[in-house]
């Protein structure tokens, strides 16, 4: 699994690529971490790359979401994501807690 | 007669890989289990199914049989039925009781939402039946943890 970050105005995007799960999640995390420890809660997270994802992945998605929208200070949304990834997400009930977006612009004009 | 290419060919011998209870190991367990279910003529949704599963079960085992990553190991083995394959996990970390675990509420909201818990609610809503049992583990132990994962072929 490879995941980068990007610094944008308005916004952070992380882009990983490959497949999350218990041994690769903590590289996420820590992705993700080193955003919100700058101050920064409002974050793209692209997953077109993301082959598959265990519940690893999903409790840092679900924690990040909860650090970005403490004080309605941000969001964490998600763009682009694959079927097999989204039905991961559909089977945690994750669907109603975060913002989708099918076109990665879209979701960076979103937030 | 005509063999059809849908039905699990039925090994009554099990294949069985042992690896170290690492998430490492995460990657050759699944591949193990895949395979296993590609030999068995699932399709892909049932194939991806199984591996989620089984990436599940393997990293429960780490975490809360073992405590996190250790120098223990645990076995899979794999066996095809006519019409089911069947995946057993062995590990002799600490006795595993699953109605100690709560279920997740996946309606809950965002505040309300725990981070965990949603491994084995994968593995119920993943395959058709989940079971857990003791039994004698590797090297012989006795008293070590048995999860049986069985996905029927239709």
């Amino acid at each position: 699994m490879e995941v980068s970050v990007t610094e944008y105005k308005n916004c952070d995007l992380v882009k990983a690529s490959g497949r999350i799960d218990s041994s690769t999640a903590p590289q996420l995390a820590d992705a993700m971490d080193s955003i919100t420890e700058r101050g920064k809660f409002k974050i793209v997270f692209d997953v077109s790359d993301v082959e598959y994802m265990s519940s690893a992945g999903l409790r840092v998605l679900i924690s990040t979401q909860k650090t970005c929208k403490r004080y309605n200070r941000g969001e964490l949304v998600l763009a682009c994501l694959p079927e097999r990834v989204y039905n991961a997400l559909d089977l945690a009930g994750f669907i109603q807690l975060f913002s989708i977006y099918d076109d990665l612009t879209e979701a960076v004009a979103s937030i | 007669m005509r063999l059809s290419t849908n039905k699990c060919s039925p090994n009554e011998k099990a294949n069985t890989i042992t690896l170290p209870a690492r998430f490492t190991s995460l990657d050759a367990v699944r591949k193990f289990v895949v395979q296993a279910a590609k030999d068995c003529g699932m399709d892909q949704n049932a194939i991806d199914a199984v591996e989620l599963a089984i990436d599940e079960a393997f990293s429960n085992i780490i975490e809360h049989a073992y405590g996190g990553e250790s120098s223990e190991v645990i076995e899979c083995s794999c066996r095809n039925t006519e019409d089911r394959l069947i995946i057993i996990l062995k590990d002799c970390g600490k006795p595993f009781k699953p109605e100690m675990i709560p279920e997740p509420d996946i309606g809950a909201s965002l505040e309300n939402r725990k981070v965990g818990g949603l491994g084995m609610f994968f593995m119920d809503q993943l395959m058709d039946d989940v079971s857990y049992t003791f039994t004698t583990g590797p090297g012989g132990r006795t008293n070590c943890n048995e999860l049986t994962l069985v996905k029927r072929k239709e």
